[in-house]
């Protein structure tokens, strides 16, 4: 594996790989040493053309606690603003001697051609671009619902997880399809039929409009940002009923399995797709699912760069 | 490939050595063995089984893994993490015993005292292991050693336990000519 770009391009032997090294990884950064000395001398760029809170300092964590040297980059800081290509923008990573490239963009596919044109040799790492991917938050959900709801096993075979709200410009949404149905899980999306993407029908998925019928039978119900600023038209008639028809709120939070989740990648939209009192409810795991962020981004960013990237026998 | 330890022998090492620690610790209650996977932490449970048998006293035993300490990572596909299990008292101020299989260039047990570093301040570290094959790349020593084994450095030495391999064994292999 020398780049991610896409949950469609990990086997499922290589995301439980992923798994379980963030696992072990996890228990690293719970010790009084935070600081591991794995990926020393290696220089790793933060390139984000778009805005990231969550996803670039989770990146910037995890490289930090491997010791790797870590530089930001952000679109509105730099050239990228004066109308650099991304290629002449590659090139000068290249040239500063670049081991990885964690990048953000707003166009779909914009790693993968980071990754192809072979105008740098590092790594490639997809932090979500456009309305396609972002692997790297799939695989912490994915994290996280193992950790709380399996014991024992190393996927999520039995599991029902729905994925509810603006799945047409979600790439967390997209990323998580391909991958819980990879691990065994019974995928389920909830939302209303003018923010279900074109084609979805194909997905190995369930579709639902009704969100109380499908909600006693989840495991997990992960909640999707309405990404307003993507919405150039009018997707439902208003934000109240919105809420009313597929919103997380406490009345919804009574009739679900026992021990079933709460996630959402956020930012949320309080009061929009889920109420304060649901994402700080107990059980809520937004939090946590920010700190498995930075063990599973660890484990990602030391598979592709501890490494040699040819197999060398001895 | 010739035999160099049978299973008996294995045993009574296992025996010998957890004579040594005790007399030298004078008792299992300030020891925390500390197994190097995969084989080390095999090594170091039979450890801690014969060390309770003859002491009657149970001895912390635990695992840590080495992975992300190594020095030769870049020359290598990425590894496997294994798991590190630190016992219930922890290492601060205890007289910790790395436990591996085979030792041979020292760069494991370097790895090991850097991740053991990391987990805190033990009273004293010593070093058992099964076999001592020389060649050492690094200024380390064994202080239990079960049997040292002669070989030349392109030979390949082969711990066999029960639990993985279905057979107590140590083997030495002629490796490529070079």
């Amino acid at each position: 594996m020398k780049h991610l770009l896409s949950i469609a391009h990990l086997t499922k032997a290589e995301a439980i790989s992923i798994l379980n090294t963030a696992q072990e990884l996890a228990k690293a950064s719970d010790g009084p040493m935070k600081k591991l000395p794995t990926l020393r001398g290696k220089t790793i760029v933060n390139l984000f053309a778009e805005d990231s809170t969550r996803t670039r300092i989770s990146f910037e964590a995890a490289a930090k606690r491997l010791s790797a040297d870590v530089i930001n980059f952000s679109a509105k800081s730099s050239s990228l603003s004066k109308g650099e290509s991304l290629k002449d923008t590659a090139q000068t990573l290249q040239a500063m001697g670049a081991d990885a490239v964690i990048i953000r963009h707003g166009a779909s596919g914009a790693p993968a051609r980071l990754a192809e044109n072979r105008w740098m040799e590092g790594s490639v790492i997809n932090a979500g671009d456009g309305t396609h991917e972002h692997p790297s938050q799939a695989l912490l959900d994915a994290f996280t619902i193992r950790k709380h709801l399996v014991r024992g096993g190393e996927d999520l075979a039995g599991l029902h997880i729905a994925i509810v709200g603006d799945v047409l410009h979600s790439r967390v949404a997209r990323s998580n399809v391909l991958l819980l149905t990879k691990l065994g899980a019974k995928v389920t999306l909830v939302a209303p039929p003018t923010l279900l993407p074109v084609g979805v029908k194909d997905w190995p998925v369930s579709i639902s409009y009704d969100f109380d019928e499908i909600l006693p039978t989840v495991d997990a119900v992960m909640m999707l940002r309405v990404q307003l600023e993507r919405m150039s038209e009018q997707f439902f008639p208003s934000a109240r009923e919105y809420s009313h028809y597929f919103g997380l709120n406490s009345d919804r939070l009574r009739v679900m399995k026992p021990n079933a989740i709460v996630m959402h990648p956020g930012p949320m939209n309080r009061g929009l797709e889920i109420t304060a009192d649901s994402a700080d409810s107990a059980r809520s795991v937004i939090v946590e699912q920010v700190k498995n962020g930075v063990s599973v981004r660890m484990a990602i960013l030391y598979l592709l760069l501890a490494g040699s990237s040819e197999e060398i026998r001895s | 490939m010739s035999l160099a330890l049978p299973p008996a022998d294995i045993a009574r090492a296992v025996i010998r050595i957890s004579h040594e620690i005790l007399e030298r610790n004078s008792g299992p209650s300030n020891v925390t063995l500390l197994g190097i996977p995969t084989r080390g932490s095999h090594l170091s449970a039979r450890l801690a089984a014969s060390i309770e048998e003859i002491s009657g006293v149970p001895v912390q035993n635990g695992t840590l893994d080495i992975t992300l300490h190594r020095d030769d990572l870049r020359t290598r596909p990425p590894r496997a993490l294994s798991p590190t299990i630190i016992p219930s008292l922890g290492v601060e101020g205890r007289d910790v015993v790395l436990v591996d299989d085979v030792l041979f260039s020292g760069r494991t047990i370097r790895a090991a005292l850097d991740a053991l570093g990391e987990i805190g301040r033990p009273r004293t570290v010593q070093l058992a292991v099964l076999i001592d094959r020389g060649h050492r790349e690094l200024p380390i020593r064994a202080d239990y050693v079960g049997k040292n084994l002669p070989t030349s450095p392109s030979q390949i030495v082969r711990v066999a336990f029960t639990e993985l391999d279905g057979v107590d064994s140590v083997t030495i292999e002629d490796g490529p000519s070079l």
